[in-house]
């Protein structure tokens, strides 16, 4: 049971069988629409063929559209098509993909409605009632005695049974017959193509650009997972900052700084060392409106490359920001409120405690006073107070300590 | 509910279960498609037989066209028939496999049509009905100054006037629709009787290479499966690696990582969760590898032989007394 909840989840996640589920849902609802549709010629020889046409096409354009606008991935198709190129090259192949694969799945319902219609016959037979050739039906075409006019009037009245006038020249039934017979023929040819086209797309594919075509598949189904996990964390740290923000106003209006506490845990403080993620942690470092306004803003202007750190390196590339901003700002050294997440003892911010021993030579990478406050138990988050004069300490300065060395680290988070 | 869910399970659990389950739902779509088409004779005698034999034949290639293209063999069949060759052999032997079981399938929602078509008889009686000798049955209606064929081509009609208060045309149609029938049965015997054929002969022949050839075509089928699988999860961690970065890239901290002594040894920032992820990331961090590695996978398929990963041979040492009798072994 829990695997196929698991294998049900995992469907539902995967975007490609949820449109299909969607498709589905939108061809049974055209035929049910056609179906509950009362279709009312009008038998006037002028608006016979506009109404039959229009009936045959213009609900399928409408449901064409309709698909486009329920599938998730137009959207996705137009970010990435419009984005700025940023660190990330956009790829043409990607973009064919996704929008043939959107078409694909909204050629569906439109088509189903025009195969029923043409199956059925009633849009056609009021087209193409006042076009029947009668030499076909074997009458003889001028024994009538009608004008021509005359004629066309009768003929447009066939698919109206009760005011059709016309039975001694032309009997109904075997006109409506052979009206249907005609559009029963075109709907199973147009069944026919169109299941062919699909064949052959499907089928005889792989032939054709098999490798390309794996790559192509992976970064669609790559872009949309980034953009929902883009959504997830944005969410996450929506809350986080939230949650801190409320914090610190009521800290700032009672004047005291308490330790950040997530009062829902009430567990020891020892494991609180331990504990996965505190709120603090979940901003990652994203604390201001501007930068959330910047980190937004450059999602979309500038997307990051596509090549990950790994977890232990330090920021070596720094992904070249696309603007070098105020994080290297270098003459900030003030202390705002917000947080010391120092754990239990509630250090102050601003003092210096030099009692570490660093030990290693190559710590000389153009720094100079740097003061550093430690709690004696355990290390997690640590704030530190560095001075001005770090001007090799920007995010790809201190780059070979950790090339060098990978054993022992300590990580101190410092406010320029 | 329960039970729904267990049988769709059991559905699910490999994938010649899947195949046959579709396999079903198509013939199930065919049947309803059937009852619910309008057969609609023109009872014209030059359109009555091409009408009849195009609704006859053209859906079941129309479904046998979906029965192809909905089966997950024909994907796998066509990949395995075109990759190049790279590190593993080819084997025709499973393409043929996959070719005939996937065709088999396919086969069964066309001829479930045709059987319809013909145990139904409005078909045939529409195309044939003109060929009939009208002399055997009594009451034709030659009042009408009709030619006689166009007489015949009206018989699949009902509500044509000319047969009002006769019963020629019911028995015409009662005729044409006992050889339609007849033929029917008859071609229902003769499939499952070879069914029933090949089935217990077929052991009798190379069972062993028989059941070679369908555990590797399985293991084909599992194995893109999977491969797609892994390329979800895969995805999956590098969009969140990804954005979690750009994030941390953001941020105003600046990161200093220095050494510490041992001193001042601090426990190990775990994060397993971070870790099992890059564990699942398998080293593959940026465009070009990804790139590199789908391109591989089709061009040159890695061999057939996980020693490497599933069984490590141990070396093993074993202390022996001078008689060499074995006191203590240890890997």
């Amino acid at each position: 049971m829990d695997k196929f909840r698991m294998m049900a989840q995992i469907l539902q996640s995967n975007q490609e069988s949820f449109m299909n589920g969607i498709c589905g849902v939108m061809a049974l609802a055209s035929a049910q629409l056609y179906t509950s549709f009362e279709f009312n010629c009008p038998c006037i020889p002028e608006y016979n063929y506009s109404y039959g046409i229009s009936m045959l096409v213009i609900p399928p354009i409408w449901f064409f559209l309709l698909g486009f606008v329920l599938n998730n991935n137009v959207s996705m198709l137009a970010e990435e098509w419009k984005r700025p190129v940023g660190q990330r090259r956009k790829d043409p192949a990607v973009m064919r993909y996704m929008c043939v694969s959107i078409s694909q799945r909204s050629l569906i319902a439109p088509a189903v409605w025009i195969s029923v219609t043409l199956m059925d016959g009633k849009s056609f037979l009021c087209a193409y009632s006042m076009d029947l050739d009668m030499s076909e039906l074997g009458k003889n075409v001028s024994g009538h005695g009608l004008s021509q006019e005359e004629l066309l009037r009768t003929l447009a009245k066939i698919p109206c049974k009760h005011i059709y006038d016309g039975q001694h020249i032309l009997s109904r039934e075997a006109a409506t017959r052979y009206i249907r017979c005609i559009s029963q023929a075109f709907g199973w040819l147009f069944l026919l193509i169109i299941t062919i086209a699909a064949f052959l797309i499907r089928a005889i594919r792989p032939c054709f650009t098999q490798a390309a075509f794996l790559k192509t598949k992976y970064w669609s189904h790559y872009v949309d997972t980034e953009r929902k996990m883009f959504d997830e964390t944005c969410t996450e740290h929506a809350k986080s900052f939230a949650k801190t923000c409320i914090k610190q106003y009521f800290e700032g209006i009672s004047g005291e700084i308490q330790s950040f506490h997530d009062h829902s845990r009430g567990d020891d403080s020892d494991d609180e060392d331990d504990k996965p993620a505190t709120e603090e942690d979940k901003l990652m470092g994203v604390r201001r409106q501007d930068i959330m306004n910047k980190v937004l803003w450059d999602w979309h202007t500038c997307k990051p490359p596509l090549s990950l750190r790994k977890s232990g390196d330090a920021s070596t590339e720094q992904n070249g920001d696309c603007s070098m901003n105020a994080n290297k700002n270098q003459d900030q050294s003030i202390c705002d409120k917000t947080e010391l997440n120092e754990g239990q003892n509630g250090f102050k911010c601003g003092y210096v405690n030099p009692g570490l021993d660093i030990g290693q030579s190559d710590l000389d990478k153009g720094y100079e006073n740097a003061s550093f406050s430690i709690e004696q138990n355990g290390f997690t988050n640590r704030r530190s107070n560095a001075s001005t004069s770090l001007n090799g300490l920007m995010n790809g300065g201190v780059s070979s300590p950790s090339n060098t060395q990978r054993k022992a680290w300590a990580v101190y988070y410092s406010k320029v | 509910m329960d039970r729904l869910k267990l049988v769709l399970q059991y559905f699910q659990s490999n994938s010649e279960s899947i195949s046959n389950g579709i396999c079903i739902i198509l013939s199930l779509i065919s049947v309803k498609l059937y009852t619910s088409f309008d057969f609609n004779c023109p009872c014209l005698p030059q359109y009555n037989k091409m009408y009849a034999l195009g609704v006859m034949f053209v859906p079941p290639i129309i479904l046998f066209l979906l029965g192809v293209l909905v089966n997950r063999h024909t994907g796998v069949l066509m990949e395995e028939w075109v990759r190049p060759l790279g590190k593993r052999t080819k084997n025709p032997a499973v393409v043929k496999f996959l070719l005939s079981s996937m065709l088999q399938r396919s086969f069964l929602a066309p001829m479930v049509w045709i059987l319809m078509t013909l145990l139904d008889g409005k078909c045939f009686i529409c195309a044939f009905s003109m060929n009939v000798d009208p002399k055997y049955f009594t009451g034709i209606p030659n009042s009408t100054g009709l030619e006689l064929i166009k007489i015949m081509a009206k018989v699949p009609c009902k509500e044509d006037v000319i047969f009002k208060n006769s019963s020629f045309r019911k028995a015409v149609s009662r005729y044409v629709r006992c050889y339609s029938q007849a033929i029917g049965w008859s071609i229902l015997l003769f499939f499952i009787f070879l069914g029933a054929v090949g089935r217990v002969l077929k052991p009798c022949f190379n069972h062993a290479t028989f059941l070679q050839t369908r555990y590797w075509s399985n293991y084909l089928d599992i194995e893109q499966k999977l491969f797609d699988e892994t390329c979800v999860l895969h995805a999956r961690d590098f969009a969140r690696k990804c954005v979690m970065q750009f994030f941390e890239s953001m941020q105003e901290d600046v990161t200093v990582r220095m050494p510490l002594s041992s001193a001042f040894r601090p426990s190990t920032i775990h994060n397993e969760y971070e870790e099992e992820e890059e564990e699942r990331l398998h080293g593959i961090t940026r465009q070009d590898q990804v790139d590199h590695l789908l391109q591989t996978w089709y061009e040159c398929k890695p061999e057939l032989d996980v020693t490497r990963m599933a069984y490590k041979p141990k070396a093993c040492i074993t202390w022996e007394d001078i008689n060499g009798k074995a006191l203590f072994s240890e890997v």
